[in-house]
């Protein structure tokens, strides 16, 4: 286990310190220079010099980039150029949101995927399943952010439950920011729902076809004892690669839903970032993103080698 | 089986219900504004951007004069003023008992600070050049402030009450980005980064007190959320607001009032004086006669906008009409087109910036272009972008942009400006215009150069953006109108 484990964390550091160089260098060669865009139209270009200098912009590309990431090691990431506040604790506040979010919709997502693939797998070719089939295919086919408008304009438009978006902030309260991010997580939920449903559905199935079941069943278990004992534990492997693929995909990727709902999240704060070149944000944030993906991933690997050991010995 | 359906049914029940008690009702003094942009910080004194004028401008900071609704400059922080009588010292009389927000007094001493740290070397203000003429400031005691001009400025006054001329604290200047403290009605209280910010009401407040108790500015970027946040009643007032298409419906809602004003953004297809074709001032006048700006108006704006024929706010009492100059006429066109030699037409590139009248009109005026045999290669680009190559690398043939500082004539009188126009006899007009006090001579000036810029063609002038948005129908005192960005909120209460 153990030179795996170096093995792994080894392949973990060089793939961040890739992602890092990748990331310093885009951020380097786009377009746009923040001092300038801070202080428009009528600016004189010696004020554009004074604050390119005092953003620290003036320093050659190397020395920045290893002062980017010492300073990351230290859990310092500098000074937003816009905000004027530490890019960490913008980031932190920003975290405090996305994370959660992402918790919820996937919360709701496999509350929802669960029942509904069991149902369809035990009841496999009859109306149940093919409706079931047929809506899952839906939500797939539905854009989300369709879903998110017309969520918007029924349950606060119209029905005026809910606020149209925004986020009040935990300190309004634990219910106000759940309440807050019902309706986002409702449109992120759904799809993911429906994937996760047709891969529970399929994945039950195979495993309701394996020997072990027929052996099962053959001893005396009924149809319904034999799903509940044994399938659907062996079914839930495959289950819980698509969760982990999901909680990546959630935490970066609802960028989209985030703008519908003007949600403060992580989606949204690299997007005003970009818009208004505060590059500092972007490169530390899409960094952590990275990081988290990346750590997402190691951490589904050594799962894997937990359960199976003949994965721990590598391809060698 | 079927237990376990339930048990996951009952927690889904149970997640949705929590989130359903009703939506809580404002009380009748707080007011929730919608905006579209979110300010970067909220020091006005250290960057350009919109957005930090629009939350703090006479809520939060003062200047010593400052701008009504109607775009007149009215005594701010400064009582009264004498002007020596060659114009070169102005002598501020500072009123007293006025307190900034951590409790410290306002003092001529603040007043030197702050407008010596504008002119100072490292001073980072985004409209520096608005001061350069400033020689010295001086206490003269603890209530009057002299200023002393190197040359005559007779628009001094109106730039003092821009936003970012306001009146700060030695002490607090420095964390005012993230933690403003002004002299204003109202006080910084939150700022949930991305989401909203909160101002309270200052009851120490030199002036007439506000009548809300509170106001939150809440940050929606996208047109859709704008609309549903308006619809959901999540914000009292959205202005301006970001889709025109959606006016029609707010106006047919009794909830809702639809304000239409003025703002000071004259919207030009800015043209490059010194890249060719364009140095010909036949090819700019065959350009504007090109342009139809009721179609425009009409397909970009949805039919809010005033034309313009020359760079200036038609609000203004010194403007002069000149539309009729550049009368949309496609075969003049044509005919000046092939006297400056490009009978076949050309081809030429058209940079858009993100707000929605560059990129529809941008569409409108390319169609235009074409009948005339001007072709356009279109691209959008983001504002950062179009800082970078067309601001300052002019690099660009036609761009369309609105230019909402109030009056800003004077960008003509810079050679280096992005559209590269340099007549030395507009620069004598704006000179002249800056040694004179007499309003009389004054707007003779401005309307001479009005006629100067039209007479050279330098820009397609389009239209005077209007101040669109929608306001709840029973709040009142929001201000119709933008003579600077700004959404005082000093004077807006609601009605029973």
């Amino acid at each position: 286990m153990l030179p795996f484990l170096a093995r792994r964390i080894g392949s973990l550091a060089l793939s961040l310190i890739a992602a890092s160089i990748v990331i310093f260098l885009v951020i380097e060669v786009v377009p746009g220079d923040p001092a300038s865009f801070m202080l428009g139209l009528n600016a004189a270009p010696d004020t554009v010099a004074a604050l390119r200098e005092s953003l620290g912009l003036d320093a050659p590309a190397f020395i920045r980039y290893w002062e980017w990431i010492t300073g990351m090691f230290r859990g310092e990431f500098g000074t937003s150029y816009t905000y004027k506040v530490p890019v960490g604790n913008l980031i932190a506040d920003r975290v405090w949101v996305s994370l959660p979010l992402t918790i919820y919709a996937l919360t709701l997502s496999t509350l929802i995927a669960f029942p509904v693939g069991v149902l369809a797998a035990a009841r496999r070719n009859s109306p149940t399943d093919v409706s079931i089939m047929g809506v899952t295919q839906l939500g797939i086919a539905v854009p989300n952010f369709w879903f998110a408008m017309l969520l918007q304009l029924v349950f606060a438009g119209i029905l005026r439950w809910f606020s149209a978006g925004g986020f009040p902030g935990w300190d309004a309260g634990f219910w106000a920011g759940m309440k807050a991010m019902t309706l986002p997580a409702v449109a992120l939920a759904l799809p993911q729902a429906s994937i996760l449903a047709r891969v529970m559905r399929s994945s039950l199935l195979d495993t309701l076809g394996e020997d072990f079941i027929r052996t099962a069943r053959a001893k005396g278990l009924s149809r319904r004892q034999a799903l509940w004992r044994h399938a659907i534990r062996n079914a839930l492997i495959p289950v819980l690669t698509i969760i982990g693929l999901q909680f990546s995909f959630l935490l970066a990727g609802a960028i989209i839903i985030e703008r519908i709902f003007y949600f403060p999240g992580m989606g949204s704060l690299i997007f005003q970032a970009i818009t208004q070149r505060d590059l500092i944000v972007v490169k530390s944030a899409v960094m952590l993103l990275v990081f988290a993906v990346i750590l997402v991933t190691f951490l589904v690997d050594v799962t894997y080698a937990i359960a199976d050991p003949r994965l721990r010995r590598g391809r060698s | 089986m079927q237990t376990h359906i339930r048990a996951f049914a009952i927690a889904g029940a149970l997640v949705v219900s929590t989130a359903l008690t009703p939506a809580a009702f404002a009380a009748d003094t707080e007011v929730t504004l919608g905006a579209q942009l979110e300010p970067p910080n909220l020091d006005p004194t250290g960057g350009a951007a919109a957005a930090i004028d629009e939350v703090t401008y006479s809520n939060v900071f003062e200047g010593l004069t400052r701008f009504t609704s109607d775009g007149s400059v009215v005594p701010g922080l400064a009582e009264s003023w004498e002007i020596s009588d060659d114009g070169k010292v102005y002598t501020f009389k500072l009123r007293e008992g006025v307190k900034f927000h951590d409790g410290s007094d306002f003092t001529a001493e603040d007043v030197k600070f702050s407008l010596d740290r504008i002119n100072a070397e490292e001073s980072t203000n985004a409209q520096k050049a608005l001061y350069a003429d400033i020689e010295s400031v001086e206490v003269v005691d603890p209530s009057t402030v002299k200023v002393t001009l190197s040359k005559p400025n007779g628009s001094i006054l109106f730039n003092l009450a821009w936003g970012d001329a306001v009146i700060v604290a030695p002490e607090t200047a420095a964390t005012n980005a993230t933690n403003p403290v002004g002299t204003g009605a109202f006080k910084f209280d939150d700022w949930v980064e991305g989401d909203h910010i909160d101002l309270v009401k200052n009851p120490d407040y030199w002036g007439e007190p506000a009548k809300l108790e509170k106001v939150t500015f809440k940050f929606i970027s996208d047109p859709n959320a704008a609309f549903a946040a308006v619809m959901a009643g999540d914000v009292d007032s959205f202005m301006p607001f970001p889709a025109p298409e959606n006016l029609a419906q707010f106006e047919a809602d009794p909830r809702f009032n639809v304000v239409v004003g003025s703002t000071e953004g004259e919207t030009i297809l800015s043209t490059n004086n010194k890249q060719p074709p364009f140095d010909n001032p036949k090819v700019r006048e065959a350009l504007a006669h090109a342009i139809d700006r009721s179609a425009i108006i009409d397909g970009a704006m949805f039919g809010y906008g005033t034309p313009i024929g020359t760079h200036f706010a038609p609000h203004n009492p010194a403007y002069v009409d000149l539309t009729s100059q550049s009368d949309f006429d496609p075969e003049m066109a044509k005919k000046l087109l092939a006297e400056a030699g490009f009978a076949d037409g050309f081809t030429t590139t058209l940079k858009l910036p993100p707000p929605s009248y560059a990129r529809r009109g941008g569409e409108i005026i390319a169609a235009q272009l074409r009948d005339v045999g001007i072709e356009t290669e279109i691209s959008n680009l983001e504002w950062a972008q179009w800082l970078e190559q067309v601001f300052k690398g002019k690099d660009f043939g036609l761009t369309i942009v609105s230019h909402t500082e109030p009056m800003d004539i004077g960008i003509y009188a810079r050679p280096d400006y992005y559209f590269q126009y340099d007549s030395p006899e507009f620069q004598k007009i704006m000179e002249d215009l800056n040694n004179t006090t007499d309003p009389a001579k004054r707007t003779e000036l401005l309307q001479a150069a009005q006629k100067k810029i039209a007479d050279d063609y330098v820009n397609g002038y389009l239209f005077q953006l209007a101040n669109t948005g929608v306001v709840n129908a029973k709040l009142k005192g929001i201000w119709p109108n933008r003579p600077t960005q700004a959404n005082d909120m000093t004077s807006v209460y609601w009605e029973d």
